[in-house]
């Protein structure tokens, strides 16, 4: 009998460790022998820990499970009062379309032979039989645009860093995932770490590079637990062909997942963000010609080199091709990974997938992007997850979460934070940012203990108008779309009249 | 449990680390798992060792959250108070607790057994609201559920 038991860190931080004991007891006196695998999760967040049992049908689930459960699993299966039938039938894993997430939960992640029977290493050997100019031009036909929330194209990116002529070339890859509301990149370390270490290689091949870091923050643990297992494992059984690969842990700094201040913490320093130009392909780690990728971008690479560009970029819509892993998150019923081509509508993604909140209530609002995104309203639940389309709505897409909130949601409040967290985190180079969100977040105070003076919310446009142009990185020159959004979508809340209904 | 300061260990871990490119944050948190804080001495040792300034290296201590100066308590409780953990009620459950122990984000039990601080995302946010203790992920916590946490911690 083969069991798998996620070691998934939010499988663990609801147990799981304590329930594959318990099943290993259980099998033992029930005499059954049983193989209990640690695999990683697949993503339906709700249902963890999800515990899966193989049949000659196929893996059935069981879930969420709790330790009165474990006994009920040496028993009549579909009895089971946590069944929920074959894994893969259920209807958020089928409607998704996963291209980058296709192993995650399906392998154990330290397996290297469970990696290449489920397809693993098929774009590196393709890319060994072919030059660094074809590589690069594969990825840009692709369509792939950086997952790490700018949506620049990569291969346009890894182009520029081949062409550059240095003795030492780096690729570095974004791991810091700061933003509230995303997992993806730490659900590929934790599940598919070789998949990563693949993504690395082909990039290393591709623009010449010999050396590279995964930035990874402090505050993934289990992931960096994982992932420096399988380094081992693929360095000893000769993955990276000698290419240095080493992973970093960040301490704690939000604004070190912006590419030049990750730079800077690589290279020992105060994550103090860099003027550009000169740009990091150029002029990167310890100034040498460096691609920085997020960790999804790279992770999607396999798949483009062992299907094709064209297998890729038949995904999605418009410019934004392929899939994205939509990250559902907060106050919703379903939260977990949703790989999906673009182009499905935001309120699909809420309501139909994500099947509302939590608590039952009605979703008030939507923060896509991470704390530096707007929050939508309900009423603008049919725009279409698209880059462009997102702009249009003064919103983005960033790394892909989507953070939901009932109607006890006080968006000041909200509005509040994001000043409050841009003032935290920032580095400090620019006065708009770092005076800026501490200013912002005093006269929100005020209007959320409802002493709000004449003018304030002026003062607040006229800070965030600050704030936007006057800022050197992302942090300072994004933080007022929060903000704005909530005034814009949610006046009531800021001492004006509510939106009439219509326009709700 | 943090080791007290002992130079021939801290000399140890930065000889490690020193061949590394960029050894500072690696040297910096071995320093800190080991001995609990980065104090003035590590501050003057890694500056001698790595041939910086003292300022240089004190500069990127005050920089990151992770580092402290001062050692914490005997059990470190991070909560989270990013969105998705709000949007579930986190802050309310947090403020409870804090209340309940006398304590303001950051601070440490009398006895010293438990220091609170905040966290701005752990990664779990489809399973809000979360912390972590030790290393020690929780998720899908409530008032009683993180009150029974801080106690774990004796
Ligand atoms: C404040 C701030 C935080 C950021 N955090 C991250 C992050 O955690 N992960 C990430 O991949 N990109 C982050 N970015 C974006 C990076 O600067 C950069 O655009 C990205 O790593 C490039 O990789 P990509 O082209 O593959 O997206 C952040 C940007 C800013 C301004
Ligand atoms: S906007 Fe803020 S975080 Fe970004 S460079 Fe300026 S001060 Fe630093
Ligand atoms: S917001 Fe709390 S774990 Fe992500």
């Amino acid at each position: 009998m083969r069991i798998f038991v996620p070691r998934d860190a939010a499988a663990l931080a609801l147990g799981a460790d304590k329930l594959t004991a318990a099943i290993a007891a259980e099998a033992a006196r029930q005499g059954v022998e049983a193989t209990i695998i640690r695999n990683g999760s697949r993503g339906m967040f709700w249902l963890e820990p999800l515990v899966e049992i193989e049949t000659p049908e196929g893996r059935v689930g069981f879930g969420p499970m709790t330790l009165a459960d474990v006994p009920g699993l040496f028993a009549d299966l579909p009895a089971h009062p946590k069944a929920l039938g074959l894994v893969e039938a259920i209807p958020f894993l089928a409607r998704q379309q996963r291209l980058t997430f296709a192993r995650c939960g399906v392998i154990d992640p330290l397996s290297l032979n469970d990696y290449r029977a489920h397809g693993g290493l098929a774009g590196l050997e393709r890319a060994r039989g072919m030059t660094a100019e074809a590589i690069c031009a594969e990825v840009t036909k692709s369509g792939l645009r950086g997952r790490g929330g700018a949506g620049f194209p990569t291969g346009v990116k890894w182009e520029t860093v081949r062409k550059a002529e240095a003795a030492q070339k780096y690729i570095v890859c974004n791991a810091d995932e700061g933003d509230s509301g995303t997992f993806a990149d730490r659900l590929i370390m934790e599940a598919d770490p070789f998949l990563l270490i693949e993504g690395i290689a082909i990039a290393g091949r591709a623009v010449g590079a010999s050396r590279g870091y995964v930035y990874c923050r402090s505050e993934y643990p289990n992931a960096i637990k994982i992932f420096n297992e399988a380094l081992r494992i693929a360095t000893t059984a000769g993955m990276l062909e000698g290419f240095a690969l080493e992973l970093r842990v960040g301490a704690g700094a939000y604004v070190c997942g912006e590419e030049t201040s990750l730079l800077e913490s690589l290279e020992g320093k105060r994550g103090m963000v860099r003027a550009k130009p000169p740009i990091p392909a150029l002029h990167g780690l310890f100034g040498q010609p460096t691609v920085v990728n997020n960790l999804i971008s790279l992770a999607t690479i396999p798949y483009i080199l062992a299907e094709g560009a064209e297998a890729y970029a038949a995904f999605g819509m418009g410019r934004s091709r392929g899939t994205m892993p939509v990250q559902l998150a907060g106050n919703i019923k379903h939260g977990g990974l949703f790989e999906v081509a673009f182009g499905i509508t935001l309120g699909e993604l809420v309501n139909d997938i994500g099947g509302g909140t939590t608590t039952g209530r009605p979703v008030r609002a939507v923060q896509a992007g991470g704390p530096l995104g707007a929050y939508f309203a309900p009423s603008q639940f049919d725009t279409p997850y698209d880059y462009e389309a997102f702009a249009a709505c003064k919103g983005l897409i960033g790394h892909g979460g989507l953070v939901v909130f009932d109607d006890t949601a006080n968006m000041a409040k909200m509005a509040r934070f994001a000043m409050e967290f841009c003032a935290h985190e920032s580095c400090g180079k620019c006065t708009p940012c770092r005076i800026g969100a501490v200013r912002g977040a005093e006269v929100l105070d005020r209007m959320v203990a409802g002493h709000a003076r004449p003018g304030d919310l002026d003062l607040v446009k006229d800070l965030c108008e600050t704030m936007k142009f006057g800022s050197l990185c992302a942090l300072g020159g994004f933080t007022p779309y929060p903000v704005m959004s909530a005034i814009e979508h949610f006046p009531e809340d800021f001492g004006g009249a509510p939106l009439p209904l219509a326009a709700e | 449990m943090a080791e007290i300061w002992n130079l021939q260990r801290a000399q140890e871990i930065i000889a490690r680390h020193k061949a590394q490119e960029g050894p500072m944050l690696p040297i910096l948190h071995e320093l800190q798992d080991r001995f609990g804080s980065i104090g003035e001495e590590a501050i003057r040792l890694v500056a001698q060792s790595l041939n910086i300034t003292r300022a240089e290296v004190y500069g990127v201590v005050s920089f990151y959250h992770d580092f402290r100066q001062a050692p914490a308590g005997r059990h470190v409780l991070k909560i989270c108070r990013a969105e998705a953990c709000q949007s579930m009620g986190g802050e309310d459950y947090a403020a409870a607790l804090l209340h309940s122990l006398g304590l303001e984000w950051g601070q440490t039990t009398k006895d010293g057994r438990l220091t609170i601080e905040p966290v701005y995302c752990l990664g779990l946010c489809a399973c809000a609201p979360n912390a972590m203790l030790d290393g020690q992920p929780r998720a899908r916590l409530d008032a009683t559920t993180l009150q029974a946490l801080a106690g774990e911690a004796v």
